[in-house]
């Protein structure tokens, strides 16, 4: 693949991934996060180093997409610290818009931008906060969109596609921005199980390319392929770590019955 | 030369209750003759159809000015001489009146569910029962808000009947002028007048939309 | 009935009712365009702008809303002598449309504003959009694109309104109607022709929108959807 094809990293599949390779890119220490009286994040920490899949799993409501939104200043936290990139999140004289190119996020819902075709989707980051030109945000556009194997739906509006090449559309345009950290937040979650399998191929190579990544997910059997490290929240804290073998081996009953009711 | 006074105010308040009046008349007449092209509007007839949209087209593209001159001349010139100008005022804001009410309650009627056609059908009921009983209770509800907001509309574009010399809040207002000229302050009064008429009506209309957001979710 | 039409009385001033429809147009866009910048302004202003701006652009749209045009008219014209300002009928006119237009742009446009999702600038702003940039690209565009059919029943009243600046003279084609007609003594047959020119004229300005949102807005188009 040409450099062009493929806009993100090279091919490191010899790479061995473990977060001693380097300093983290995310770090959370010590959050603590609540939504007036309700506390949503109990003092969470956790370590992602470079290369590393992290797949946070839980059940609905236990604070995942809050840790996710954290990590990413969408919310603001009580307590703690969290460095992102070399960003401290939690310094209120945070570079947001620095922080923006740095990483990319992928929501459930798509959010599409319905008046602009996938390729022009794609093409307004780079216009506006690049400084591309529009030429350049094109041929940028193309590559990623054939990169999640939708090259020849470049002028097709939101609309017209189906949820899965939707979301495959709004990882293309988190990936044009060339990110160091992408942060997925059940992804897969509104499609039926053959689009998932395709949006869940999607970042299965963005994984193998060596894009650093956090995913909410309820895919216990991508969890399990992927991830290089298995993130179990309960009740707003990080209650279990461990490998995709953790899966396999649960230490508390509470992971035990969540991985008992997931099968 | 007097200036402007309590007495031109209470001028002003007698000619407010003649725009009431004339309100009144073209809401009441605009809403019968406008019920009557709603209904030929959504008919089963195309001719009636085709002249519910054509009636509807031009009363909707011609202003209303010219609309109140046409009957004021027309009227002369069927034969009538030396008709009350509440009468040709009433007539023209009676025809304007109609063509935006058919307009907006044809659309109440269209949004009610076409199931609920089917389903009045299943029962058996004769077309006009159907209409009666079932769609218009149900499109009465939907339109009461934009109704209500429509006779904000009636109220303001009454102050054009002083072009056919009927004395209302607008004309008052100019003859006040033309004996004192204080333009500003008169037309500012003028102003507060139709605005304590209309307000009520608006703010009445939109609680009423909001109180059918809420009932429909 | 013994009424016999004439209009041929009509015909030797056919240059002037020519000129009261090019006045109307004229007149028409301007406010429009006008219209549709300060509406807009307001939209934002009353959406996204500090309290004291919410405050004052509810208050401008209240007010203009429940006053007539006709009202508004006498005010603007006199309103603008009163300060020492000597301005022409046709300015004043304008002036006068686009305060009314204004402010019932303002409440279609808010309405297209509201309509766009939350998650829509979470996602711009997750993108590195500055807020400018996603007001102008994400909320703005799909905003005022939905409301684009409000907009265009709203111009076309407009233009049927700007017959009612003949009454502080502004030689439009009410006002050259008014002229003729008492030329002529043929006040019907005037009143006829020129009904009969603003129907025209509306159908003209529907057309000109429709055309001018095929232009831009490109997904209607492609997709097929009516605008
Ligand atoms: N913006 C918010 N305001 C108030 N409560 C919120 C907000 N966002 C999330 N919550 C609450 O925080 C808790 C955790 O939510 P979330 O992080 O979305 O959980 P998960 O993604 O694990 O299902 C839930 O109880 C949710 O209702
Ligand atoms: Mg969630």
């Amino acid at each position: 693949m040409s450099a062009v094809a493929n806009p993100t990293r090279a091919a490191r599949e010899d790479t061995p991934r473990s977060s001693q390779a380097g300093a983290p890119v995310v770090r959370l220490h010590d959050v603590h996060k609540s939504f007036g009286a309700l506390k949503v994040l109990d003092g969470v920490s956790l370590d992602v180093g470079p290369g590393e899949i992290a797949a946070i799993i839980g059940q609905s409501g236990s604070g995942k997409s809050t840790a996710l939104r954290c990590i990413n200043a969408l919310e603001t936290i009580q307590q703690g610290t969290i460095h992102v990139c070399g960003h401290a999140i939690h310094d209120p004289g945070l570079d947001r818009r620095a922080l923006r190119r740095d990483v990319g996020i992928v929501f459930q819902s798509y959010n599409l931008f319905p008046h602009l075709t996938a390729e022009q989707n794609i093409m307004l980051a780079p216009t506006c906060v690049k400084g591309m030109t529009k030429a350049q945000a094109r041929d940028l556009a193309r590559a990623v969109l054939s990169h999640v194997g939708l090259a020849e739906k470049a002028e097709h509006y939101p609309e017209q596609l189906s949820g899965g090449q939707q979301q495959r559309v709004a990882i293309a345009r988190s990936l044009a921005m060339r990110p160091k950290l992408m942060l997925f937040d059940e992804v897969t979650s509104a499609l039926d199980p053959q689009l998932t399998g395709e949006v869940l191929k999607v970042m299965e190579n963005l994984a193998r390319e060596g894009m650093t990544m956090i995913l909410v997910t309820h895919e216990m059997a991508f969890a399990r392929k992927v991830a290089s490290k298995v993130v179990y929240m309960h009740r707003g804290r990080v209650w279990e770590t461990g490998t995709g073998a953790m899966l396999d081996d649960p230490q508390t009953p509470e992971l035990r019955a969540f991985i008992g009711n997931g099968l | 030369m007097q200036s402007f006074g309590l007495a031109h105010v209470e001028f002003l308040a007698w000619a407010a209750l003649w725009t009431v009046g004339l309100s009144a008349i073209a809401f009441v007449g605009g809403g019968l003759l406008g019920f009557a092209v709603a209904l030929l509007r959504v008919s089963s007839n195309p001719a009636a159809r085709v002249a519910a949209i054509v009636y509807i087209q031009i009363v909707q593209g011609t202003p209303l000015l010219i609309l109140l001159f046409l009957i004021y001349f027309g009227v002369a010139v069927i034969g009538f001489t030396g008709v009350p100008a509440i009468l040709a005022a009433g007539a023209g804001l009676t025809i304007y009146a109609s063509g935006f009410l058919a307009e907006i309650w044809r659309g109440c009627i269209q949004s009610v569910p076409k199931t609920q056609w089917e389903a009045a059908e299943c029962l058996a009921l004769t077309r006009w029962q159907r209409m009666t009983r079932v769609i218009l209770p149900q499109a009465l509800r939907i339109a009461t808000p934009p109704t209500v907001g429509f006779l904000v509309q009636i109220v303001k574009n009454t102050s054009l009947a002083s072009v056919v010399g009927f004395v209302e809040l607008a004309q008052a207002g100019k003859l006040i002028n033309n004996s004192i000229f204080e333009p500003f302050t008169i037309f500012v009064t003028v102003a507060v007048f139709y605005f304590a008429l209309c307000f009520p009506l608006s703010t009445w209309s939109r609680s009423l939309e909001r109180t059918l957001n809420v009932s429909r979710r | 009935m013994s009424y016999q039409f004439d209009f041929a009385a009509l015909l030797p001033y056919w240059p002037e009712f020519v000129r009261g429809l090019w006045l109307t147009l004229q007149l028409s866009a301007m406010a429009t365009v006008l219209g549709f910048i300060v509406g807009t302004l307001c939209a934002i202003g009353r959406a996204d702008g500090p309290p004291a701006v919410k405050w004052a652009v509810a208050a401008y749209v209240e007010v203009i809303r429940n006053t007539p045009l006709l009202v508004q008219i006498f005010l603007v014209y006199f309103g603008i002598a009163t300060l020492g300002i000597r301005i022409g009928a046709n300015t004043a006119a304008v002036a006068a449309l686009v305060v009314n237009v204004g402010a019932y742009t303002c409440e279609i446009v808010r309405a297209g504003l509201e309509s766009v999702h939350k998650a829509q600038l979470e996602a711009a702003d997750c993108l590195g959009l500055s807020r400018v940039q996603t007001y102008w690209h994400v909320v703005l565009r799909p905003a005022v694109e939905r409301v684009y059919p409000a907009l265009t029943s709203q111009y076309v009243l407009l233009m049927l309104a700007s017959s009612i600046t003949s009454q502080i003279s502004a030689e439009e084609l009410t006002a050259v109607a008014n002229r003729v007609q008492s030329d002529t003594f043929r006040s019907f047959e005037t009143y006829i022709v020129v009904g009969l020119l603003y129907l025209l004229l509306s159908f003209v300005v529907r057309i000109a929108f429709w055309l001018v949102g095929l232009g831009v807005f490109v997904r209607r188009r492609k997709l097929g959807t009516a605008l």
